[in-house]
């Protein structure tokens, strides 16, 4: 368990290893350079690489009321074999879930390297009693999740309450076990890019493996300039410590186009060791069909019309 | 799972992701085999011929005139007769126009002359795409806005051209720094003889091109090439009110000689030795982008250039650091690769220079780095640099080295920034890197600087007067400052001319 912040408002927290200063971050230098990142021209064979590397990295996600088995089987099939007319397109990292719908996802996708994630701790909000949120977590890591995604609890964080989110993280961690945690920040809630980073330093310190933009239930999800400044955390507490945080950005990249140039970004931020769907994913539901609709196009020559692709 | 289970988990990480070439199309832009000077509204057939090369490949890409002193002489009277009889009386709304016109031709035009800049002049062609060409059309916009209220922006003083303008530009910003000087020459009234820099003749020339299109009278602009000789010679013309030089301090100061005494008015915009100043508190990340895009825009040939860097001590480590691993990620090659940050050195004279400096500050004991980077044989090439351990007294931090090459030194106080800073015998421009307000102001107030950029650098405005403290020159260019220096007034100069 962490104990109180020695200093009032900063993070001076006793955590070993060192953990980089907080620090500030400068809005319009950072939305220029993710703006100029963008600009990127990527084509032929580093294109086809890009895209292919964007579906090993993907999470296929369904986060809906109406999520039944049926809907999980589909898209599971779909994860697994993203193209049936061409074998050499890879699957997808995961599939992503409701509790609920944990366990049959997790039969669906036996004896594949398709890996189940649950969302918990009372996701979207987060605003549930903290035994309801680790009797969740413990419930779908039983059930055979292989990744558990939380939320940060936004209401301390905004009113500077940082001791309460590291506490929650970090129980929330011990909850999870050797399952690999993904801290959701929210970012659209928390205003700053100053903000943002502050969060991402804190799930970090808490033992977060992985990062994550958004639950995508809210506008304004991810977007280059806030995933640049979390991989800047990222590539910060990597220097500090050695430890290599993943990364996810989630929401709102729909074209096979915006995955290449959050590839660029990743790339040119945390290096080429990064570029693996262990330390990133891409978090999307409409995103899969474009890039395979790209990949054909690359290996074809032509475009072929969306009833081509399966729609799950 | 075990840890080892977890290990196997994993999946492999490739070794690398190299772009692919994305070159943009030279097919854009077509040249001619030989280029005359560009007199009264035709081209005049140059007596002598040197060819312009391509820094990148040493291609040649044509043979352009080197205007002797009669040729010179034959631009500034096309000039004066085109002031005398036409565009000084013409009403300012109708001055306006072509101004417009020519601001929208250049936007229309701008891939072409993208294209061209980076091929003669060897930079990178997202930065003539994205740089040079947006901000040389915002200048032409900016003063045909002014062309006709010249009235408002000099009340009671009644404001008037200063006949033939004598302008002469340098070979880093061609299209841009010919749009510096055309625009408000024309918006006040003038004719203008206009020499670029002997190796980046192309994209004025085929200005000259877009003065035909904007149907603009013959003799307003003159375009005349060549090297120093040809700048000495248009220096010397008695036919000339007004000379505008943009260059090196030594050029610049020779000019001032031969024109003191004479009357005619004189504008300088000389070297720079700028520090970019990080205070501990700055956002860190950016801050690192500010320096690299204050020395490595357009190869560190930029006369505002960050060139010295004072880092506070108690985060000289974690800037250095992050610095130098975002050395490794830039792009160095192609100028025509849309995906090259850092293109070639202008000349194989430049490179020289350059070349000598870094020399002196391996010698004098300055530690260098260079990210690994492959350069390409032909062409004018040279890493980006950073040199740390730097001391006050080294050519390095003193002299303008005009390439990719930054010297990092520390200071401890806000005192002792401003004093390191001011410690030069330039003053074109600085940069505060700080989250504090009113350090910015506090800091802004001591440095003996024309710009002080608070949190960026090298960012440019039309409305945004430039210009140096001691020997950067002086007068301002831009904003209605910008005006000044070309137009008469009642009661006498300027301050500005």
């Amino acid at each position: 368990m962490a104990q109180a912040p020695v200093l009032p408002r900063g993070f001076e927290l006793p955590l070993e290893p060192r953990l980089p200063r907080v620090g500030s971050v400068d809005a319009v230098a950072l939305e220029e350079r993710a703006a100029s990142l963008a600009k990127r021209s990527i084509k032929r064979e580093a294109k086809v690489f890009a895209l292919e590397l964007a579906v090993r990295m993907m999470d296929l996600t369904t986060l809906e009321g109406q999520d039944t088995p049926g809907k999980v089987a589909a898209l599971a099939s779909k994860a697994i074999r993203p193209d049936p007319s061409d074998a050499g397109i890879p699957s997808v990292a995961a599939i992503c879930v409701y509790p609920n719908l944990v366990p049959s996802a997790v039969a669906r996708v036996e004896g594949t390297s398709v890996k189940v994630a649950s969302v918990a701790t009372a996701f979207p909000s987060g605003q549930s009693p903290i035994e309801t949120k680790l009797e969740e977590v413990r419930w779908v890591v039983e059930n055979g999740a292989d990744e558990v995604h939380m939320v940060i609890d936004r209401g301390p964080f905004l009113s500077n309450r940082y001791a309460k989110v590291y506490d929650e993280i970090v129980q929330v961690k011990e909850a999870s076990g050797q399952v690999r945690l993904k801290v959701i920040l929210e970012v659209a809630e928390l205003g700053t890019y100053d903000n943002v980073r502050r969060a991402s330093l804190l799930a970090m310190a808490a033992g977060a493996d992985f990062i994550k933009t958004s639950t995508g239930k809210l506008p304004g999800a991810a977007t280059l300039p806030v995933t640049l400044c979390m991989l800047e955390a990222i590539r910060d507490v990597y220097e500090e410590t050695g430890r290599m945080i993943g990364m996810k950005p989630a929401g709102g990249i729909r074209q096979a186009k915006q995955a290449v140039h959050y590839l660029v970004q990743l790339h040119e931020t945390l290096g080429v060791e990064w570029l693996t769907p262990d330390l990133y994913r891409l978090g999307a539901s409409s995103l899969l069909n474009d890039v395979l609709m790209q990949l054909r196009k690359e290996k074809t020559g032509a475009y072929q019309s969306p009833d081509y692709f399966t729609v799950d | 799972m075990t840890e080892l289970e977890r290990k196997q988990d994993r999946t492999p990480v490739p070794k690398e992701w190299a772009y692919a070439p994305a070159p943009e199309s030279r097919d854009l832009v077509t040249l001619d085999d030989r280029y005359g000077h560009y007199v009264g509204g035709t081209w005049l057939e140059p007596s002598e011929t040197y060819t312009t090369i391509s820094p990148a490949t040493e291609e040649p890409l044509a043979e352009v005139g080197q205007a002797t002193p009669e040729e010179v002489e034959a631009a500034v009277a096309a000039a004066r007769d085109a002031f005398e009889n036409g565009w000084s009386g013409i009403s300012t709304a109708e001055r306006a126009k072509y101004l417009f016109r020519i601001a929208r031709i250049l936007q229309e035009r701008a891939r072409e002359f993208a294209v061209l800049e980076s091929l003669n002049g060897g930079k990178p062609i997202k930065e003539s795409r994205d740089v040079d060409l947006p901000l040389a059309a915002a200048h032409f916009f900016y003063y045909a806005g002014w062309a006709d209220k010249l009235e408002y922006a000099f009340p009671n003083r009644r404001p008037r051209p200063v006949g033939v303008a004598g302008q002469i530009i340098p070979w880093n910003f061609p299209l841009l720094m010919l749009s510096w000087k055309i625009a408000p020459a024309l918006a006040a009234g003038n004719t203008v003889v206009l020499k670029p820099a002997e190796t980046t003749p192309l994209s004025a020339l085929l200005f000259a091109d877009v003065l035909r299109q904007a149907e603009l009278p013959p003799g307003v602009v003159n375009i005349v090439t060549g090297d120093g000789r040809a700048g000495a010679a248009l220096v010397k013309s008695e036919g000339v009110d007004k000379i505008a030089f943009t260059g090196s301090t030594e050029v610049g100061k020779a000019i001032q000689r031969e024109l003191a005494g004479t009357g005619r008015k004189l504008t300088l915009e000389l070297g720079g030795k700028a520090a970019n100043i990080i205070f501990d508190d700055a956002a860190l990340d950016q801050a690192v982008e500010g320096i690299v895009n204050g020395i490595y825009f357009n190869q560190g040939h930029v006369c505002c250039a960050g060139s010295r860097l004072l880092v506070q001590e108690s985060i000289y480590e974690p800037v250095v650091e992050k610095l130098k691993r975002r050395l490794t990620t830039l792009r160095v090659g192609d100028p025509l690769d849309k995906n090259t940050d850092v293109g070639a050195i202008n000349s194989e004279e430049q490179l020289e220079r350059i070349r000598e400096l870094v020399e002196s500050g391996e010698q004098e004991g300055a530690e260098i780095y260079q990210p690994p980077c492959r350069l390409p044989e032909k062409g004018y090439w040279f890493a980006p640099t950073v040199f740390t351990n730097v001391a006050q007294s080294y050519r390095i931090a003193q002299e303008e080295i005009f390439g990719p090459v930054l010297s990092v030194l520390t200071f401890r106080t806000p005192e002792e920034a401003v004093e390191k800073a001011n410690n030069t015998p330039y003053g074109l421009s600085a940069g505060v890197w700080t989250e504090k307000g009113s350090r910015i102001l506090w800091m802004a107030e001591r440095l003996r600087a024309g710009v002080v950029w608070a949190n960026t650098f090298n960012r440019f405005d039309p409305s945004s007067p430039f210009g140096g403290y001691k020997e950067s020159g002086f007068g301002r260019e831009g904003g209605r400052h910008g005006l000044e220096p070309y137009l008469n007034f009642d009661g006498g100069e300027s301050s500005g001319g």
